[in-house]
């Protein structure tokens, strides 16, 4: 197996998601890539200066315009006449996807420009300290809705990115886990066989943000898929491909792992609620097998 | 070859003939005339560019700033509003060493929204790093623009530099210019060519995270390096003058400033009215002259210093203001001549034509005017007494 | 005058992380391993390398001590063991 991409001595946090995450998928694109990277945990944690952890020409300019820097990136490769076999990858956390970046990620969609996009999504700003994004699930307790008197955590759903980017008529939109590392780096592979803009969107743990030990981010980031809180599919063309859940788990017990879902644990109604998104995802999605 | 042209157009074709590799736009008036014309040549295949139509400046500067980054000319163009929403791509790319050159068609920011010319909008990115070069006539714009690729790629440079052209003024006029032909171009401006960027047989990481250990130095770094352009703007306009045969930028310019006791400095298109004022209060027997700042940043204090030391009196043009200060170019002009403590000519500041208002040779005689009387360090010319009047 | 634009690449190996582990590290115990590679995968620090059964180590200059390669091991064949006893 080839060297990573991706070296270690990065100062991600114990049992970082998507440390995992940007690791497969780096590996999985191979040393022909180009990335731009927005403001966020994984470009603080990897380049702090004078070290850095990539291995491929990488380049990050601020929060929310990796996809304009990736279009500029892109279209200087074309004009070059070097852009057959060079891989260009956008990458962001949520809030610099769903929120911050969204206009220039759609910008970018809608062009046409030949970038795989990667959303890391640990739901919510973790680097400036788990504070709320669009893609925080509801009744999540962060630092900017927190639960209180009046106050069960994130009152909001979370943002359907995915479909959003499916919108656009790109050729492939994608969600994936750090649950199935196999099928990031599969997914991440079939994205770059196709031209065009790609959007992929990774399920990434953050121990610290969503309150849950360091050695159960894999298994956090599987239960998330198995209850159907996380569903895991495929557009290609448009068309939906979605991953069958073989038994669904109840929503507690992913849940009942994390230390941003405590509040719900005792309140029947509020899991009920929460089951009804996942039951919902279910249906949506076509996820039973 | 000299031809009958509007200021846009002529920009076009100047950057046309520089080769860009990637020109990224949004429309705003009045830039837009450049950048429909050179999407035209794209579209005519006159122009193998890639013309990348984005969805908002912050983009069209992220999109050249991407380009730049691996290693390909790029151009971009805005103003005002435009300017603004840029504003953090604009530092960030002076910041990462990126010699993006970029045209402001210089107009008045909003609140109220106003479309005419002032030149409030670069003083918004003044601090940015990027090397800030005025415009005085359309022909200079042209000639601006051709420098400006060659200060910023310089190796021992490496920064962006904007050429400032008036709104309207210099972006619709029209004018005849002396067009340098292709030919011409390709001898003075070689292609880019840099180990720094993007390149899959050299990975390299750029736009890291600087902590508190490195950010001081290489921030200073770039002020350096602003410093070193001071030596480096002054050559590249007499090799310019040497290989077109007109002066053109340089960091400033004089008129009649030879036995001037009194002098205005300003820059922009407000010099070609100045120049007209001055030539009639000459013609009174008036020792007046005009300093004009052709290059703002790096300010060119030792050159100005040098022109206004036997003037006994300042006039400081702005068509900006920092509200609740003073106008930026008498900031700049002040701070710089501060070391001449008691021999320090008086300066007093104006600040005329925002929002397109006219400034006509009666509007310069009206500053004159005031000169010899108090020193004032930021008086409006032209107010309107009666809508004054007319406020609660 | 410039100076300092790139970072070189991979240069993160310069920072040692293994540092940070204040309780346990991992300990492959070689016995019951079927060359998965799900340990591979799932290191956040990309130091897990091996390439038949039983042949799986990590660097520990950069484990961090999270768990999660004993955590997902199907054979449970990586035991989280205190930091203060040897090898």
């Amino acid at each position: 197996m080839a060297e990573t991409l991706f070296k270690p001595g990065h100062t991600a946090c114990a049992g970082c998601g998507q440390a995992i995450a940007a690791r497969l998928v780096i590996d999985a694109a191979g040393k022909n890539t180009i990335i731009a990277n927005n403001t966020g945990c994984l470009e603080v944690f990897s380049t702090k200066y004078p070290e850095s952890a990539w291995c491929v020409p990488w380049i990050h300019s601020l929060f929310e315009n990796c996809s304009a820097v990736a279009s500029g990136v892109e279209s200087g490769l074309k004009f070059l006449g070097k852009k057959e076999g060079v891989n260009v990858i956008a990458q962001a956390g949520d809030g610099g996807t769903a929120d911050i970046g969204l206009q220039a990620l759609s910008g970018m969609l809608e062009r046409g420009h030949d970038v795989l996009f990667v959303c890391y999504d640990n739901e919510a700003y973790m680097n400036t300290g788990i504070q709320r994004s669009g893609l925080t699930p509801t009744t999540s307790n962060t630092t900017t809705t927190p639960t209180g008197s009046a106050s069960f955590g994130n009152p909001r759903p979370k943002k359907p990115m995915p479909d959003i980017a499916a919108a656009h008529g790109i050729p492939y939109a994608a969600t994936a886990s750090v649950g199935y590392p196999q099928d990031i780096q599969k997914k991440v592979k079939k994205a770059l066989g196709i031209k065009g803009p790609k959007y992929l969107q990774i399920h990434v743990p953050c121990p610290l943000g969503w309150r849950h030990e360091s050695s159960l981010t894999p298994e956090v980031a599987k239960l998330a898929v198995e209850t159907g809180l996380y569903p895991i599919f495929e557009y290609e063309n448009g068309q939906l491909i979605p991953r069958k859940i073989a038994t669904l788990k109840p929503v507690e017990e992913y849940l009942k792992l994390q230390g941003r879902f405590k509040h719900l644990l005792k309140d029947p109604k509020a899991l009920k609620e929460i089951q009804a998104v996942a039951d919902y995802n279910v249906k949506k999605y076509g996820l039973s097998a | 070859m000299k031809e009958f042209l509007e200021g846009s157009h002529a920009i076009a074709q100047v950057i046309k003939s520089c080769r860009p590799g990637v020109i990224s736009a949004y429309p705003i008036t009045p830039q837009t005339h450049i950048v429909e014309d050179l999407a035209q040549m794209v579209a005519n295949q006159e122009l193998h560019a890639q013309f990348v139509n984005v969805e908002s400046e912050h983009s069209a500067a992220s999109v050249v700033l991407g380009a730049e980054a691996t290693g390909v000319r790029s151009y971009t163009a805005t103003s005002s509003q435009g300017l603004l929403l840029m504003a953090e791509v604009v530092f960030n790319i002076a910041g990462l060493r990126l010699p993006v050159v970029m045209t402001t068609a210089n107009r008045a920011v909003s609140a109220p929204i106003n479309i005419w010319n002032d030149q409030q909008d670069v003083m918004a990115v003044r601090d940015s790093g990027w090397v800030l070069l005025f415009a005085e006539s359309i022909q200079e714009a042209v000639d601006l623009h051709l420098q400006a690729y060659k200060i910023g790629e310089d190796p021992r440079i490496m920064l962006p530099v904007m050429v400032n052209m008036d709104g309207f003024i210099l972006t619709h006029g029209m004018e005849v210019v002396d067009m340098p032909s292709q030919e011409e171009v390709d001898k003075y401006l070689p292609s880019y060519n840099t180990t720094y960027k993007l390149d899959i047989e050299h990975p390299q990481t750029m736009g890291y995270l600087a902590d508190p250990d490195y950010y001081l130095e290489i921030r200073y770094l770039v002020q350096q390096t602003q410093q070193e352009l001071l030596g480096i703007i002054p050559q590249v306009a007499k090799e310019f003058q040497k290989t077109f045969g007109r002066e053109s930028g340089g960091l400033i310019q004089t008129y009649r400033m030879e036995d001037a006791d009194q002098a205005f400095v300003a820059a922009g298109s407000v010099c070609g009215t100045i120049r007209d004022a001055i030539d009639e209060l000459r013609s009174k027997g008036r020792k007046v002259g005009l300093v004009k700042i052709a290059t703002y940043r790096p300010f060119p204090k030792d050159a100005v210093a040098a022109a206004l030391k036997n003037v006994r009196e300042v006039a400081v043009v702005d068509k900006s203001v920092s509200l609740g200060g003073f106008g930026p170019f008498y900031t700049d002009l002040t701070s710089s001549l501060s070391f001449l403590a008691g021999k320090m000519p008086k300066v007093s500041g104006f600040i005329l034509g925002l929002g397109g208002r006219d400034i006509r040779v009666g509007s310069i005689h009206d500053v004159y005017e005031k000169l010899g009387g108090k020193q004032v360090d930021c008086e409006f010319i032209g107010l309107k007494q009666e809508l004054l009047a007319e406020t609660e | 005058m410039i100076g300092h634009l790139t970072s070189k690449p991979g240069s993160s190996r310069a920072n040692k992380t293994g540092s940070w582990r204040t309780e346990a590290k991992p300990k492959f115990l070689k016995k019951n391993c079927i060359a998965c590679r799900m340990c591979v995968y799932i290191c956040p620090e990309g130091i897990i390398s091996g390439e038949g059964k039983n042949t799986f180590t990590c660097d520990l200059d950069y484990c961090k001590g999270c768990g999660s390669c004993a955590a997902i091991c199907p054979k449970k064949d990586i035991e989280m063991i205190p930091e203060v006893e040897g090898q």
